[in-house]
């Protein structure tokens, strides 16, 4: 019981982060509402996709996904701060279970993703954005997203981890995501790629999320779906089940090498 | 009762090629302080981190309060408090909030963790500034404010990781202050220091690392005396050496070496302080004036040259030379 408690003081703590420093999540915010204006004025007339209500709802899947994909960048980067102050030292000094700082930290950087998906989906709406499939659908479809952001920010936990040093977090998390969101049917279709590419595309984990959400959403058109493979007419499923695969590879990863990993 | 017991521990980086610690043994008596007194890279940190549960020896053993740290490490982690030689503590946010959350996180409650921090705030005099980001403290008000996070609950065995570099001289008097408080209530203290001078005001033992390994302990008192206690140092003209030599070795009560080519007269002296002012004023009555007199106390070089034969500054080069491209 101790440990929850103990994690949640630590989610705690990274909220009044932000309470303290406002500044923090302004930028995190504004940065995707950045992207949700530029993606939907910049390529929204050039690319045609013959949805009705146009690219924009095509769109917002995808920068929903890539957004929540970034939580592994932020979990590293700020893990790697905080072993750079000498504050896991201080942590892992306490009498509190080894796993409840990396449970609250990828706690507290899902909660953030709250804040970011509302502020976002607010300014797809005022652009044109129009999920057709009703109130319990698009929930679901954001309780995949931030389950999506705590998965991968696991990841971020052992990359923050290994890196040796703080300033290579935040490159070696971004090398990570970004091949990871484009190489997907995030912005763009996946059928005008070299056909080997295609196939890494279908099955990137981005892309099943990204096609889970306009399911969810309603729209009946992907983009590019190549055949009627396993991950394009399950998009649902395989999100989960790659979810289920990431916590059970990087929980246990993470947790050990924490506590095996010293302050640098 | 011994509070703290190493035994022969060895830890090694990078593979064994940094030997960081070979063979080290201390212990320190309940309710005393011990110094562990070494220059840079000796391996007083890697020293603390064992202790503390931070860092798992090569091989040896060690308890603290009775409890083996390498065996059972969560029951250590709650009878010690540590503070590490960089201040740990959440930099963004306030000297009260990182003060809640510790005492949240040591189980007190929320309504403890408020009073206890309100009271350590004001025993380390940060009442004024305990809404503030700990980013716009001092080094001086960072360090207090991380000796307060390792005090929420009254450890038994508190280790302080060079708990005055980088302060002014009022910001160290400031810390020692408050260390001999806490010694007074009778907390059991392992302090790492680079200064002579430290360990001396605050230790009741101290031990001499050098390359990770114990080179001298006992009390400051007899390390001083190993190297010699202080020293009274007069230089005069050169037709005046023999008078003044009698003068000091009189007060010294021991024989004066004396230096021709610097015309140099030197002798130990116990009480130095009186010991000057009584061969000031003999000199003053023969009509003699010095062109300098001095105390010379003996510094942390001088007992690594009387232990080791080379001075503490070598050995920054060599140790660093020794770690191949490892940390400075
Ligand atoms: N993570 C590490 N990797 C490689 N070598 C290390 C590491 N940590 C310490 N060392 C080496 O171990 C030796 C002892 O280091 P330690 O930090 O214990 O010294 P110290 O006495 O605390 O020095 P200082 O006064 O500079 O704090 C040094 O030679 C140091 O370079
Ligand atoms: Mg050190």
């Amino acid at each position: 019981m101790n440990g929850i408690t103990d994690a949640l003081i630590i989610t705690k703590r990274q909220l009044l982060q932000l309470a303290r420093v406002p500044e923090v999540l302004i930028f995190s915010t504004i940065q995707p509402i950045m992207f949700v204006l530029l993606f939907r004025f910049v390529f929204g007339g050039s690319i045609s996709t013959g949805a009705p209500g146009g690219y924009v709802q095509l769109l917002m899947p995808g920068i929903f996904v890539q957004t929540v994909a970034f939580t592994l960048a932020a979990t590293a980067s700020g893990l790697a701060e905080d072993m750079k102050k000498g504050l896991i030292d201080r942590f892992r000094s306490l009498p509190i279970a080894r796993s409840a700082l990396v449970f609250g930290r990828t706690l507290g950087d899902s909660t953030l993703n709250i804040v970011v998906l509302f502020a976002m989906g607010l300014t797809g709406f005022i652009v044109g954005w129009r999920p057709s499939s009703g109130i319990l659908k698009i929930s679901l479809s954001f309780i995949l997203l931030l389950f999506f952001g705590y998965a991968l920010s696991w990841v971020g936990i052992y990359a923050g981890l290994s890196a040796r040093d703080a300033r290579v977090v935040q490159n070696v998390s971004f090398l990570i995501t970004f091949p990871l969101t484009f190489l997907s049917n995030a912005f763009a279709p996946t059928t005008g790629m070299p056909k080997p590419l295609q196939y890494v595309a279908e099955w990137n984990p981005v892309s099943t999320m990204v096609a889970a959400c306009r399911e969810l959403f309603g729209l009946k058109i992907q983009f590019g779906v190549t055949a009627n493979s396993f991950p394009s007419s399950h998009p649902v499923t395989m999100s989960l089940i790659y979810m289920v695969i990431i916590m059970v590879i990087f929980v246990p990863l993470s947790v050990r090498k924490y506590s095996t990993t010293a302050n640098r | 009762m011994k509070s703290v017991i190493a035994e022969d521990l060895v830890k090694t980086y990078r593979k064994g090629s940094v030997k960081a610690l070979d063979g080290l043994s201390l212990d320190v008596t309940e309710g005393t302080v011990l110094s562990v007194l070494g220059p840079n890279g000796a391996g007083k940190t890697t020293t603390v981190r064992i202790l503390a549960t931070l860092l798992a020896p090569d091989s040896g053993r060690a308890t603290v309060a009775g409890i083996d740290v390498i065996k059972n490490p969560e029951k250590v982690r709650e009878v010690i408090g540590l503070s590490g030689q960089y201040a740990a503590v959440d930099e963004t946010l306030t000297g009260w909030d990182n003060l809640v959350m510790f005492g949240q996180l040591y189980h007190l409650g929320k309504t403890k963790s408020v009073a206890r921090a309100n009271e350590l705030l004001e025993k380390f005099s940060l009442t004024d500034s305990a809404r503030r980001p700990i980013k716009t403290y001092s080094g001086g008000m960072r360090r207090r404010l991380d000796l307060a996070a390792s005090l929420i609950v009254r450890p038994k065995v508190l280790f302080l990781d060079e708990p005055t570099t980088g302060l002014d001289p009022r910001g160290r008097q400031e810390m020692w202050g408050v260390i001999e408080e806490l010694v007074k209530d009778g907390v059991t203290l392992l302090l790492t220091t680079q200064y002579l001078e430290e360990a001396d005001q605050l230790a009741d033992e101290i031990v001499v690392i050098d390359y990770g390994k114990v080179i001298a302990r006992g009390t400051s008192d007899a390390l001083k005396k190993q190297v010699g206690g202080e020293r009274l140092e007069v230089i005069v003209e050169q037709n005046q050496i023999s008078a003044v030599a009698e003068i000091v070795e009189r007060v010294s009560g021991a024989s004066a070496s004396i230096d021709e080519g610097l015309r140099k007269i030197t002798a130990p002296v116990s009480s130095g302080s009186t010991a000057l002012v009584e061969v000031l004023r003999a000199m003053d009555t023969s009509g003699i004036h010095p062109l300098d007199i001095a105390l010379k106390r003996p510094s942390l070089d001088d007992v690594f040259m009387s232990l080791t034969g080379h001075a503490a500054e070598d050995q920054v080069v060599e140790v660093a030379k020794k770690a191949r491209g490892g940390r400075p």
